[in-house]
């Protein structure tokens, strides 16, 4: 099986201040990995290093078997709802064919092939009536699942969503960690950044803990031991406490 | 209003304020829809305030007024950038050092032209005496912007929307943001005998600000947005003409105004209908 993501001794700093230390791992296609580690861990910092966002200190990273500038277009990347302006004029619709945006290049107009691929894509995350609807009239969970048809649209091999299941209903979380799967299933791989350890198991073939270095990484069984989850997670005792429980 | 037609009919230089003006409001009003959606009024206003030395450096050395604007603009949108990034400084207050750093030296240079009244026209606009040279000018630019903005409308949306998704798939999003300060600062200086420098920001947050209230797509908005400038120079001039009133001030209030009936009367967004639906409710759970 071919490597998605090959990372060595990365090395991610802000103004000084060392943010990542010495983080090295391997990802396989086809697989689904959380990333997991508390408030703060460098989780969300370690994706926008992985796609060049904030420049690394030190360090290798491979991805898809290329480097970043040749692969960028296979990839499709979920900001944190957060940082989306929900008040921007552009409809649902609109939204996802962005998502055909980097295929079509510079100068040309997505036409009527990228329509139709982003009214498939909506229908598949069942956003198909609010096509019209401006993003800031929906539901958190209505608004994730745009995200995700947009990355859809995007055909991408390598899926990174950040906190996707942050503030968002029953119904959309699941709807969102079907996709995720059916993707997993024909050969993408996906990588998510998550901050909570009790669904960690049943959405992810894999997990990478956290905390400023890279704790532990592998099944979730692997991962999840009293020892690596105290060592992440050292003061947060009574996140300790919930998972010793189990 | 017959006589204002009749009166443009006969005046040539009427027709030169009409036709510069008209284009002001087109052009600033479709590059404001950018300003305001990314989050940039106040650079947009920096930017303006920021030609001044380039116009008055033009003057002493003889060349384009356009080539000396563009610079200091851009100068002073790279050092705001950087006293942001080098430091604590919070980015509006960055925006306030460097624009009246850049407008305060502005005016120290246009003092050794030694014609106050240049000062004066660059600072509050004169379109009734707009030169066939300034009009075309204003054109030129005009078609430049509007082409730009036509050929990179699909990346200046991506990149107002979404700049980190833009990042990630491989937009040079610094570049779009320097690309967009040389259209502001080629929009300011287009700008500057039909409003004046102070009051460019209002062409290009007003127009565009009163489009944002009335449509939820970037492509409407953007016509709204050059249609309300349109109007606001048509009206604005008619009334500078038949009441002698400064044109510059006068364009802004009109779009003030037509601001203001947006804000009130706008179907989805608007203070009346907004009021109304929220009594509906009250009434219809009491």
């Amino acid at each position: 099986m071919n490597n998605a993501i090959v990372v060595s001794n990365l090395h991610v700093s802000y103004y000084g201040k060392e943010v990542l230390q010495n983080i090295g791992f391997t990802i396989s296609e086809g697989k689904s990995v959380g990333i997991i580690g508390p408030n703060g861990a460098g989780k969300s910092t370690l994706l926008k290093a992985l796609l060049n966002l904030i420049p690394k200190d030190k360090g290798e990273i491979t991805i898809l078997g290329s480097e970043l500038k040749e692969v960028r277009k296979r990839i499709a990347y979920v900001p944190q709802r957060s940082t989306i302006d929900w008040d921007f004029p552009i409809t649902v619709k609109d939204t996802v064919l962005i998502g055909t945006y980097p295929t079509i290049g510079l100068l040309r107009r997505p036409g009527r092939l990228e329509k139709e691929l982003a009214l498939k894509c909506l229908e598949k995350v069942d956003m198909t009536e609010f096509q019209n609807r401006q993003i800031g009239e929906l539901s958190g969970g209505q608004q994730q699942r745009v995200f995700l048809a947009r990355a859809l649209a995007q055909q991408a091999d390598l899926f990174l969503l950040d906190e996707p299941f942050v503030g968002i209903d029953a119904t959309s979380e699941e709807m969102i960690v079907k996709i995720l799967k059916e993707l997993r299933d024909v050969g993408k791989t996906i990588i998510v950044v998550h901050h909570d350890l009790n669904k960690a198991e049943k959405y992810f073939d894999e997990l990478l803990l956290l905390n400023k270095e890279l704790i532990a990484k592998g099944s979730v069984k692997e991962v999840f031991t009293p020892k690596t989850i105290a060592s992440a997670y050292g003061g947060q005792l009574s996140f300790l406490d919930e998972v010793m429980a189990k | 209003m017959i006589h204002f037609i009749e009166a443009v009919m006969q005046y040539g230089f009427l027709q030169k304020a009409l036709i510069t003006s008209v284009m002001v409001g087109v052009i600033s009003g479709v590059i404001g829809c950018f300003i305001i959606l990314r989050g940039m009024a106040l650079m947009g206003d920096a930017i303006s305030h920021a030609v001044l030395p380039g116009v008055a450096i033009s003057f002493m050395l003889g060349i384009n007024f356009f080539i000396g604007a563009v610079i200091t603009g851009i100068l002073t949108a790279v050092g705001i950038g950087f006293i942001n990034q080098n430091s604590r400084v919070k980015n509006d207050s960055a925006i306030g050092i460097m624009f009246t750093a850049a407008f305060a030296a502005g005016i120290i240079l246009i003092t050794f032209l030694k014609s106050s009244t240049d000062l004066y026209h660059i600072l509050f606009g004169n379109v009734l005496a707009v030169r066939p040279s300034d009009m075309w000018m204003t054109l030129i630019v005009g078609v430049f912007v509007l082409v730009s903005v036509f050929i990179f409308y699909k990346e200046l949306l991506v990149s107002s929307f979404d700049p980190i998704m833009s990042q990630a798939y491989g937009l040079p999003t610094k570049m779009i943001h320097y690309f967009l300060m040389i259209l502001l600062t080629l929009v300011t200086v287009a700008s500057l005998q039909t409003v004046g420098i102070i009051l460019v920001v209002a062409m290009l947050i007003t127009p565009a600000s009163t489009a944002y209230l009335l449509t939820d797509r970037l492509s409407v908005m953007i016509g709204i947005s050059a249609t309300c400038g349109t109007i606001s120079a048509i009206i604005g001039l008619y009334l500078s003409f038949t009441y002698n009133l400064a044109s510059g001030a006068t364009i802004v209030l009109v779009a003030t105004a037509l601001f203001f009936t947006a804000f009130i009367f706008s179907p989805k967004q608007g203070l009346l209908w907004r009021s109304i639906r929220t009594n509906k409710q009250k009434s219809a759970v009491s």
